[in-house]
């Protein structure tokens, strides 16, 4: 296996072949927020909190870590003021979704982050994509995924696999940084498969 | 009817050609979608049952064609040899055309060009300037091909690149070639061309694939659609000529759904190339084999991204996927791949039989050929330009474009489609390039120019691509998606006259956020609609926000009506046009719009006789109170002084 050495906040940080940035600054200890990071999936790359700067020649490219790969020779900022800067940003406009969430709220309190900043939001989801990604890796049933795009793409169970899976399994539910997806899960089960039924299809 | 060999092609070609006298009239009809969309359909019937008629058809060449670019004034007719350019015309005009022009040689005056400013009329196509001043390279042959006439393409010299190609060169010659001509990417990026291609060929694996991104989803752009629409084969040629070079045996035309008659030419073309031997195994006896395949789009704008394209064409949901790997590396179904869009693969033939260094003697530095624009909006001569690269903006405006009409002022034009950029008057000597457009704050993208006069609000225009991104965001990240929200959200406030001290700030907060930290281009290039109107038009925001004025007059919310007293002949016009009811007089009373019930819709501005101009829109100051009821009756003498 070729070892990969790279700098890391001014850190020398070794990384094995295949990990990611953000795997190789977690190994060495480095700290980088993320939300929609989850070990068990693969990586997705859409909360974006996640972003890092990369120094090459003598521009600084942001990147976001958990989907780039750890190369030789990279010399990586994972904190400087743009970074927090859009984290910040970032966290209020997920805070106008969800602004009850504790881990949003840790988060917010680590970048300064003011809940009301933006107008409060109807939906809580976050859109990190954890559940139905853990669904459909994990447990390879689908019985969650997004719907539409956009500004309108939201997360809906399929009644036909929810209520053949779901009551058993519910692995999604702490995964869930909103709690939006348990109200997503009531209101399918209310709808489709009123409690007592699905066990007796 | 297999083509088997490059000797047969040459043959059929040599017949083609000898057969076609040059000297036979031929009548050609622009049937692309603008003229379609002004009655085309109806002229070539018109024509078709004239030559029937009057048994026209062996002395008599008659050819349907994609568009010619002029949409502005179709449907255009086009009477060869002499190329008599007749406009607008109607079937009723058709009888006459074959009476007059082809069978007497006169010229039908009522249907020439007259140009706008000096009253002069053009005969020929190439007296127009409209036509003159452009560089039709790849775009010409629409005009000399009927779409789905192989024996056309044959008669310009079709499929010779391809030929030369596939008997002379090696897929590293053809590699370099490309890349000496410095094609770059006309789709949005600008990427060389040939660099793909040679990532592509370089990648391990023996699987590869081509791919044409005919998935063009800019507000008013339709190049590609056009070009798709009216040579389908010169695109199917540049595809093959690409899948040789990289190594190719599959290629993929990912193209929408919303354009039938492209994909009706296309599939037609392929199924012809087909049974020729142009697609298939062993093409013209040389040994490749290439196929074909075509997906249609669902109308996804993001889709047009590469990376969201393959993955739709895979059948997943069209989001874009982080970059690098790049598709050059692992594209379709994790296969090295090249995708470029149809300008860029159709400009692949001309490289080949003109060679690299004609064809990078055309342009600037950095950009070289031509490139293909929809010029739309408030421009007197609407249509698909194709100039060289380096030309001005002034010259694409003003000597092709026709400038603006209505004698209204310019203030800027829009490029790059909705992620692009405003480019103001100050900066109309711009030399129109893929490094000098993104420089200005803008963007080359695929080719879109919107033009627009000075009553277009710019605060507005923002809104307006916000809004459009908004609505195709694929919403997989936080910055584009919620970005993108909060960005419209507040731009439409700013337009109704709700903007506070602090919005700008949080704009361009966002547009940093979009910019640095978004997951594909569509969203780094998000803020670009604000953040380049920002720049030129700063004062524009500030005036909506701070005097609550729109000094275009132009945002609805900002602006009111009033009627001047002096100027109303109380001609009762706007008061019964008026949907609000908003407007109290009579005959011979001064009208008075009442504030309160006005809805601001302008109709009363509209409507209001031009030799009267007695309603006057008001925005950012008070409007002047309502005159005393005894002084409203209007006593025509006095007000005519």
């Amino acid at each position: 296996m070729t070892d990969i050495r790279m700098k890391i906040d001014g850190k020398e940080v070794r990384a094995a072949e295949g990990m990611t940035v953000l795997e190789a600054a977690r190994s060495a200890g480095v700290s980088i927020p993320t939300l929609c990071h989850h070990e068990q999936l693969a990586p997705f790359g859409g909360c974006r909190l996640c972003i890092v700067e990369v120094e090459a020649d003598d521009r600084k490219n942001i990147i976001a870590s958990c989907v780039s790969q750890a190369e030789d020779g990279l010399v990586i900022n994972t904190k400087s003021d743009k970074i927090d800067r859009i984290r910040k940003n970032i966290l209020e406009l997920l805070l106008a979704h969800a602004p009850d969430s504790p881990q949003l709220r840790e988060l917010a309190e680590d970048y300064g982050a003011d809940k009301s900043k933006f107008e409060q939001e109807a939906s809580f989801c976050i859109h990190c994509g954890l559940c139905v990604r853990y669904c459909a890796e994990v447990k390879q049933e689908n019985a969650v995924g997004f719907i539409d795009r956009g500004i309108r793409k939201e997360i809906s169970f399929l009644p036909e696999i929810a209520s053949k899976v779901c009551n058993d399994c519910k692995e999604c539910f702490p995964l869930c940084p909103t709690s939006y997806l348990q109200a997503a899960f009531v209101l399918v089960e209310s709808l489709a498969f009123p409690r007592g039924k699905a066990t007796r299809a | 009817m297999k083509v088997m060999t490059r000797i047969k092609l040459e043959e059929l070609r040599q017949r083609i050609v000898s057969e076609r006298n040059p000297d036979t009239p031929c009548i050609t009809v622009c049937a692309g979608t603008g003229c379609l969309a002004s009655g085309a359909r109806d002229v070539v019937a018109a024509f078709d049952h004239e030559i029937e008629a009057q048994g026209l058809e062996v002395e008599l060449g008659f050819r349907s064609t994609g568009c010619h670019g002029f949409c502005e004034k179709g449907p255009i007719v086009i009477i060869d040899p002499e190329e008599i350019c007749y406009l607008q015309v109607t079937p009723e005009d058709v009888p006459e055309v074959i009476a007059k022009t082809v069978k007497e040689k006169e010229v039908i005056e009522r249907l020439l060009y007259v140009d706008q400013n000096t009253g002069e009329k053009a005969v020929h196509e190439s007296d127009i300037p409209f036509y003159k001043h452009q560089e039709r390279m790849v775009f010409g042959a629409n005009r000399r091909i009927d779409p789905k006439s192989f024996e056309d393409y044959l008669a310009i010299g079709g499929y010779q690149a391809l030929t030369k190609v596939l008997f002379e060169m090696t897929p590293d010659e053809v590699v370099s070639e490309v890349k000496d001509a410095n094609l770059r990417g006309r789709g949005g990026g600008g990427f060389p061309a040939g660099v793909k291609w040679e990532i592509a060929r370089n990648a391990p694996g023996e699987t590869k694939y081509v791919v044409v991104n005919c998935d063009e989803g800019d507000p008013g752009a339709y190049m590609d659609r056009s070009l798709m629409e009216g040579n389908p084969y010169g695109v199917l040629e540049g595809l093959t000529i690409g899948a040789y070079a990289i190594g190719a045996h599959e290629g993929y035309v990912y193209i929408r759904q919303e354009y039938p008659l492209a994909l009706e030419n296309l599939m037609a073309a392929i199924e012809d190339a087909e049974k020729r031997g142009l697609l298939g195994t062993d093409i013209l006896g040389s040994g490749f084999d290439f196929r074909v395949r075509v997906h249609r789009g669902a109308g996804a704008f993001v889709c047009g991204e590469e990376t969201a394209l393959l993955i739709s064409l895979e059948g997943e949901v069209g989001e874009p996927k982080p970059r690098p790997p790049y598709p050059a590396v692992k594209g379709l179904w994790g296969k090295p791949t090249t995708i470029n869009n149809v300008e860029t693969w159709a400009n692949v033939p001309l490289i080949i039989n003109g060679g690299a260094a004609a064809y990078a003697a055309i342009g600037t530095e950095g950009s070289k050929g031509t490139k293909i624009f929809s010029l739309v909006g408030k421009i007197a001569n609407t249509g698909l330009v194709e100039v060289p690269m380096g030309i001005s903006l002034r010259d694409v405006i003003y000597k092709i474009g026709g400038g603006i009409p209505d004698g209204k002022k310019f203030k800027a034009v829009q490029t790059g489609g909705p992620s692009g950029g405003c480019i103001p008057e100050e900066r109309l000597d711009l030399k129109v390039d893929f490094d000098e457009l993104t420089k200005a704050g803008s963007m080359m993208g695929s080719g879109g120019m919107i033009v627009m006069d000075e009553e277009t609000c710019m605060v507005d225009v923002a809104r307006y691509f916000i809004d459009f991104l908004t609505d195709e965001s694929c919403g997989k990240c936080v910055p584009c998606r919620e970005g993108l929200r909060q960005m419209h959200r507040i731009l439409t406030k700013i337009t109704e006259g709700r903007g506070e001290e602090g919005d700008i700030e949080i704009l361009e907060e966002l547009a940093e956020t979009a910019r640095e930290a978004s997951l594909c281009a569509l969203g780094k290039t998000a803020p670009n609609p604000f953040l380049s109107t920002f720049r030129y038009f700063r004062e524009e925001y500030e005036a909506h926000i701070k005097e609550k004025k729109c000094p275009a007059l132009s945002c609805r919310r900002l602006v009111s009506y009033y009627i001047e007293p002096e100027k109303c002949k109380a001609c009762l016009i706007c008061l019964k046009e008026c949907p609000a009811g908003a407007i109290d007089g009579a005959k011979k009373t001064v009208h008075i719009i009442d504030q309160e019930k006005c809805d601001s819709c302008g109709i009363c501005f509209e409507v209001c006789p031009s030799r009267f101009e007695a309603v006057k829109r008001i925005s950012g100051e008070p409007v002047p109170p309502p005159i005393p009821q005894e002084q409203r009756a209007v006593i025509r003498k006095s007000t005519q002084q």
